[in-house]
């Protein structure tokens, strides 16, 4: 198959009409089988792609179409594939990162929004959007004082047609509002309450104050869920208080968190959901991640040396894009091999909110697995 | 001979009350939400819309009465539910072998039908046959476990048996929502339902239309974990003839899947196996089913196809 671009480029003389109907007839990035051509159009200096593809250049030049302003790049993706990227522009030796101007799509995280694309079997899942069929259920803000953190706020997550005179699951998420504005978190949990597919639950959001130094196998913060998160909890909610009802999730160093809460109390937590987690660890030597990460080599290489039973059922999951999957995979063995339930998923896709929203549904049903064959209302 | 009316789904369209004035029933009219569990005593919306007295009758709070104080029974019928519930692992178990056999040989549609027609038809006795072994242990395991207790006649559920059939005595039907099949059914073994039931004419949808039938099959083709093989689950209470309800199956079952619908139909051949979603109703007079012009039922071939009895 001859690309789009290349069709162009053989033209004798491409003129800005030329370019223009190139640009208007096509959508971009464009997808033609695995290969995907980035474009830019300005009088610039160069274009470069800045994505976060670990395995890939992080920055990729894109060339001139003959002396035009049409600036492109193609790059071979496997199918199945998201990328999240901007373009880095360079005017008069000043650089800028923009998003794609010919591409709506954009994925949103707490430093902005990125652009997005996807290649041939990507969908975004259907059951992370708005199903007006759906009940949906509410959240409350709680002040919580004199935690080992000081005054904290969180939120709960109530299950539509809540009733105090049953018992319900508690999961609580790191990072907790992060995952409802970047990962459609709110929605995923009332479509799947309502499609049976997990049962009514309680969920806890919770947000770090210091988040590097809070998540990163901190003593307090572990002491901040179990000794003031979940007794609060449980003095306000009706909760099934078996580990198998009780859940702990987090993404990057909220999985951190969560495995570090979990291992420091065993036998509290019954499942443990953690994506894409920073689980650096070292043989020998000093690690070569940044200082962030200091406290958490340790843990985890301690962990790694006896990890004991944190959880009964674990759900791992990590982007085959992100640098952190040759740890992830590393910890996989090691958890089965200590008797735990282990599902470990990869997708192609990076270190980003909208990877770890497209694994929610395998997870959480996996590990709250809902009444969904019993129930037919 | 027991008058029973079967409706899809009730949420967004309600046809309970058209059903009730069908049959002519006259109040009060007793009503089962034991599949709703703890939001069991609201009926406050289902009142509503039939505008005529109803009596609740409470079979979920009955039950967890009757585990409250009878704790040596609540103990026996504990592990009885761990067994079934074990009987139902272990046929997951040899189903997915099974029935993976059947999909996997359905799928080899360019192959001469002389050569794998045979064959699956022959898996499709072997899944049969599973169906029918595991209803036999389930049977026998709820004989065995109704001989040894005997909960009818424990004064714990014997004073409550006594209540619901002064209550039943001056209903003039009985509606039965649905909800979570396995409760709902339990509630009703519990109490020992079925012969007071079958003196009743009876309104049922959903889950409360599954429990009413021979057998009760679980199904979802697209679940989020596992293959969605439906599942022979209980026998129901047997208030009609050979009929499988499939409450939201347009939702739950891929309908347009020719391998899927035919595999469901063909497993369950004995059966009617019939679609009830939101409008759908199907009528049983003790003899005959009575459908309307969009009844339809799983055929053999794979399509829906419109069923036309009366």
């Amino acid at each position: 198959m001859t690309l789009a671009i290349r069709v162009l480029e053989e033209k004798e003389t491409v003129t800005e009409a030329d370019i223009d109907t190139f640009i208007e007839s096509h959508d971009f990035p464009l997808m033609e089988g695995t290969s995907i051509t980035f474009v830019f159009r300005g009088q610039v200096d160069a274009v470069y792609l800045m994505h976060w593809v670990f395995g890939l250049e992080s920055s990729q030049e894109f060339g001139r179409l003959k002396k035009t302003d049409l600036w492109y790049l193609t790059l071979d993706l496997p199918k199945r594939s998201r990328i999240e990227y901007k373009f880095n522009i360079t005017v008069k030796g000043k650089s800028h990162w923009v998003h794609d101007p010919y591409n709506p799509q954009v994925a949103r995280d707490p430093f902005g929004f990125n652009s997005v694309c996807h290649t041939q079997g990507y969908e975004t899942p259907e059951w992370s959007y708005h199903d007006p069929d759906t009940r949906p259920g509410s959240i409350e803000d709680h002040v919580l004082e004199d935690t080992p953190l000081g005054e904290r706020s969180i939120s709960v997550y109530l299950p539509a047609r809540f009733r105090k005179t049953r018992q319900y699951p508690l999961l609580i998420v790191h990072d907790g509002h992060d995952y409802m504005r970047y990962a459609s978190m709110q929605t995923v949990l009332d479509n799947m309450i309502h499609r049976l597919e997990i049962p009514p639950m309680i969920v806890v959001l919770t947000q770090a104050g210091d988040r590097l130094r809070e998540y990163a196998a901190d003593e307090r913060h572990a002491d901040f869920i179990v000794k003031s998160v979940l007794p609060y909890m449980e003095s306000k909610f009706p909760l099934n208080p078996r580990p198998a009802y009780r859940g702990l999730m987090g993404a990057s160093f909220g999985a951190v968190a969560s495995l570090y809460t979990a291992w420091r109390n065993q036998g509290t937590f019954g499942r443990l959901l953690l994506q894409s987690g920073s689980f650096a660890f070292t043989d020998i030597g000093k690690h070569k991640r940044g200082p962030a990460f200091d406290p958490i080599v340790p843990f985890v290489n301690q962990f790694r040396d006896k990890c004991g039973k944190p959880a009964e059922k674990l759900f791992v999951s990590c982007g085959t894009y992100e640098s952190l999957i040759y740890e992830n995979r590393s910890l996989v063995p090691l958890l089965q091999a200590s008797g735990m339930m282990v599902r470990y998923v990869e997708a192609r896709d990076g270190h980003n909110w909208e990877n770890w929203r497209d694994r929610l549904r395998e997870g959480l049903s996996w590990l709250f697995p809902g009444p969904l064959w019993m129930v037919y209302e | 001979m027991v008058r029973v009316v079967l409706l899809g789904p009730q949420r967004h369209n309600q046809t309970i009350a058209r059903a009730v004035t069908d049959l002519d029933l006259k109040g009060p009219l007793a009503v089962i939400t034991a599949g709703w569990q703890e939001r069991e005593a609201e009926l406050e919306e289902l009142d509503a819309h039939l505008g005529m007295e109803t009596v609740n009758l409470n079979l979920h709070q009955r039950g967890e009465e009757v585990f409250r104080r009878d704790t040596t029974f609540t103990e026996a019928h504990r592990q009885h539910q761990d067994f079934l519930k074990r009987l139902q692992e272990i046929y997951r178990i040899r189903l997915s072998k099974t029935q993976g056999a059947v999909h996997e040989l359905m799928a080899k549609h360019q192959w001469p039908h002389e050569i794998i027609g045979p064959e699956i038809e022959d898996s499709l006795q072997a899944i049969r046959n599973l169906d029918e072994h595991h209803l036999r242990r389930i049977r026998g395991a709820n004989r065995e476990f109704e001989r040894k207790w005997q909960p009818s006649d424990r004064p714990s559920i014997a004073g409550h048996r006594m209540e619901l059939s002064e209550i039943l005595e001056r209903c003039g039907g009985v509606l039965i929502a649905g909800g979570h099949v396995a409760v709902l059914l339990n509630r009703l073994r519990l109490f020992k339902l079925e012969p007071m039931l079958s003196q009743k004419p009876l309104v049922a949808w959903s889950a409360g239309a599954m429990v009413l039938a021979k057998r009760i099959v679980l199904f979802h083709d697209t679940p989020p974990q596992g293959q969605g093989f439906a599942e022979v689950f209980e026998s129901g209470l047997g208030l009609f003839s050979n009929l499988i309800p499939l409450p939201h199956a347009e939702k739950r079952l891929q309908l347009e899947s020719l391998d899927r619908v035919s595999i469901f139909a063909r497993r369950f051949s004995h059966s009617i196996c019939v679609p009830l979603d939101e409008g759908d109703r199907i009528d049983w007079d003790g003899n005959w089913w009575r459908t309307t012009e969009n009844t339809r039922k799983l055929s053999v071939g794979g399509q829906l196809e419109q069923w036309e009895e009366i």
